[in-house]
């Protein structure tokens, strides 16, 4: 999960990194009141910030600085509502102005490659870093930091001296990197970054914008992190798999997937996707996969019920293409599953059905099926045959 | 011979008498296994009855485990939250091969115990998050279901489950010497290049079948890998070519930032490095049965 920048910022202030004064505002009214609370600190300048989970913001206008509350409230009304890359501003956050000196860049992530941690480190910040990191790499220190150890002083050091830092200003970051290691470790972060870590006139080193992404896995030990979703932006399909404690992600093609195992249901949507670019409905669109559902290796009657329930309440959706490999459960008990769903849906299953199934157990798997004769179920043997009749079932109910 | 797991493999199981471990401790024995134990600190001292008249002793510790039977392979089926203590324990007891089946565990417990797996052991961990592996006709370590393919000459190595069992289905007139499965996390134990390189090492493994997925550039290493070390022909396959951008696709690997992870730059890769890379999972096995037949 990616977080907002104020819910970095106070992830931040919480374990100890300097950040700015912030409050978050949806109206331009509650925005002007933040500035006026916010701006006595300092000299009624106040910068209003669109909450947006993409970059760029700034340059599409969604950062504007105030020299009054007045101001504020217009930045804001500026602000909210505004599109930036296909998220909408719903929140700003009002935060301290800062009389920036210089800009560095830090951030900490997790290091596939080497299945270990990375920080990043460079005395120039602000702009894009993947920008500087293709045209000046010199200009960007790479440490790795071994996850039992973390960032100690000595390894702060190290990334430091590797920035390039004069001592001064090394010193004064060293203890910063020492508690953004604190954030990535305690908050079972995967990514942490400062962008820009500034250097104010006054010397001081503030954080002044933060990305944090989050471990979903680890939800365990951190039960505050489930305030911290944006239950807003979550689609209503999405959000109603997760309560069943499905593997659902929405797309927006017309033919529903399901299938068991990640690996496969990735697959199945490919050979979804490659079959449809052949077919064509009557606006001339090509039929494409609708959601990408793993059901895992058990499919069960209930969870192969709750799966087709899922897929069935998304209205774009005109066939459904169920692709089970048996496995651990064999394609009998599948098979049965399916027929049980159907059974437990009775006239909600409305959009045809085409069944694959294949591996241990098969024939007994297809024999249950075909016995039950369901009106909307057709069976394949072949994958990619499978694919081909979903797209062309999703293809003639759009062109009806 | 066969890659990390053969008939000479002594199985422990870490979590055996959970309900999932039951299920798995039992399949695997009946594929042949030598299960040689359970461990669970509470239970401790007891035995389990298996079907087909085997009866499996439960210890304390993994390393007591090991000294009582000479275990060298471990299958940890422990929960989550518990898992990475349960890793660490297997590493202290030096058993040579751990393969953790849990799904869910949090990433840095995953960076944790590899690094400390890398920094102070000698034990090679396969997944987390994965089916595990086979040598078929040899021994079972995890939950590939044993009656998909039997032995033969084809090594294949897959960051996901059900597309190991697809493929191992398709090519079961082959056979294969090993199936890994690496797990599709973003921190695993044992990488493609790993299984690359032991089976090229292999006698037994004339061919090799590698599937990926999208997420990190897992795929790109080990084309660089086989270009430079791989004598063995490769035939490849990646699934995700549609998955959008910035969605996780079920495993937490699995995820395109940005232009980074997509399938066409893994598959790119690839074929520049002489890998057949199939368009779908049929087209794979396809092109790997001309290889075989070619072979014979």
């Amino acid at each position: 999960m990616d977080l907002f920048e104020y819910q970095a910022r106070d992830m931040f202030e919480a374990h100890g990194v300097p950040v700015l004064a912030g409050a978050t505002a949806t109206t331009p009214q509650e925005a002007r009141a933040a500035a006026e609370e916010i701006g006595r600190r300092s000299g009624g300048v106040t910068v209003v910030k669109a909450q947006v989970k993409t970059g760029g913001r700034g340059k599409a206008g969604g950062v504007k600085v105030a020299k009054s509350p007045e101001e504020a409230e217009e930045a804001a009304q500026a602000i909210l509502g505004m599109d930036i890359k296909g998220h909408t501003v719903g929140t700003v956050m009002v935060a301290e102005g800062a009389r920036i000196a210089e800009e560095y860049y830090f951030s900490l992530l997790l290091d596939r490659a080497n299945r270990s941690y990375l920080a990043m480190c460079s005395k120039e910040g602000g702009m894009e870093i993947e920008q500087l990191a293709v045209e000046r790499p010199e200009a960007l220190a790479r440490v790795e930091v071994d996850p039992n150890t973390g960032i100690d002083e000595a390894k702060a050091r190290e990334i430091v001296e590797a920035a390039g830092f004069d001592e001064e200003t090394a010193a004064k970051i060293v203890p910063v990197l020492a508690s953004l290691w604190e954030v990535y470790r305690d908050e079972d972060a995967t990514l942490v970054e400062v962008n820009p870590l500034v250097k104010t006139q006054d010397g001081d080193i503030i954080a002044l914008d933060g990305k944090v992404t989050l471990d979903a896995n680890a939800d365990f030990r951190h039960p505050d992190h489930e305030a911290l979703e944006d239950k807003a932006a979550a689609d209503r399909l999405e959000a109603a798999a997760k309560e069943k404690g499905l593997n659902y992600v929405k797309l927006d093609g017309s033919v529903g997937i399901i299938g068991n195992g990640a690996g496969l249901v990735m697959s199945t949507l490919d050979v979804v996707a490659y079959a449809g670019e052949e077919l064509t409905d009557g606006e001339g669109n090509h039929p494409k996969p609708a959601n990408f559902l793993d059901i895992g290796g058990g499919a069960s009657a209930e969870v192969m019920a709750n799966g087709l329930h899922i897929i069935l309440g998304d209205e774009q959706v005109k066939s459904v293409f169920v692709n089970v490999f048996g496995g651990i459960t064999s394609c009998d008990a599948v098979a049965n599953g399916i027929v049980g769903a159907l059974n437990a849906l009775g006239d909600e299953a409305t959009k045809p059905l085409v069944v694959r199934l294949d591996g241990n157990n098969v024939e007994e798997g297809r024999r249950i099926l075909a016995e039950a004769n369901h009106p909307l179920v057709t069976i394949e043997e072949t994958m990619d045959g499978a694919a081909r009749k979903a797209a062309e079932l999703a293809s003639a109910a759009n062109a009806a | 011979m066969a890659i990390f797991l053969d008939e000479n493999s002594k199985v422990i199981v870490q979590g055996m008498t959970g309900s999932e471990g039951m299920k798995h401790t039992q399949r695997m024995l009946a594929s042949g296994t030598q299960i040689v134990g359970g461990v669970n600190p509470r239970k401790a001292g007891q035995s389990v009855d298996f079907d087909g008249g085997v009866t499996v002793p439960v210890f304390g510790t993994v390393a007591e485990a090991v000294k009582e039977t000479g275990a060298n392979v471990s299958v940890i089926f422990v929960p989550p939250a518990f898992a990475k203590s349960a890793v660490v324990e297997a590493i202290d007891a030096e058993v040579p091969l751990a393969v953790v089946i849990t799904e869910g565990i949090a990433v840095k417990d995953s960076a944790e115990f590899y690094s400390y797996a890398k920094t102070n052991g000698t034990t090679r961990i396969v997944g987390p998050n994965c089916p595990g592996l086979i040598s078929p006709g040899k021994s079972n370590a995890g939950i590939i279901p044993a009656n998909i393919a039997g032995p033969g000459r084809i090594g294949l190595v897959s960051k996901s489950g059900t597309l190991t069992y697809q493929m191992m289905y398709e090519l079961r007139e082959f056979g294969f010497s090993s199936a890994v499965g690496i797990g599709g996390d973003p921190i695993i134990g044992t990488t493609h290049i790993d299984c690359l390189e032991a089976f090229e090492k292999d006698p037994e493994t004339d061919a090799i079948v590698m599937i990926g997925e999208i997420g990190g550039d897992a795929e790109e290493r080990a084309a660089a890998y086989i270009k430079e070390h791989v004598t063995k022909p490769v035939v490849g396959y990646v699934a995700g070519f549609t998955a959008p951008e910035g969605k996780t696709m079920g495993h937490a690997g699995a995820i395109v930032s940005g232009s980074a992870g997509t399938a066409a730059a893994k598959q790119e890769a690839l074929e520049a490095a002489g890998v057949k890379v199939g368009r779908t999972p049929s087209a794979t096995a396809d092109l790997m049965r001309e290889i075989m037949k070619g072979l014979q």
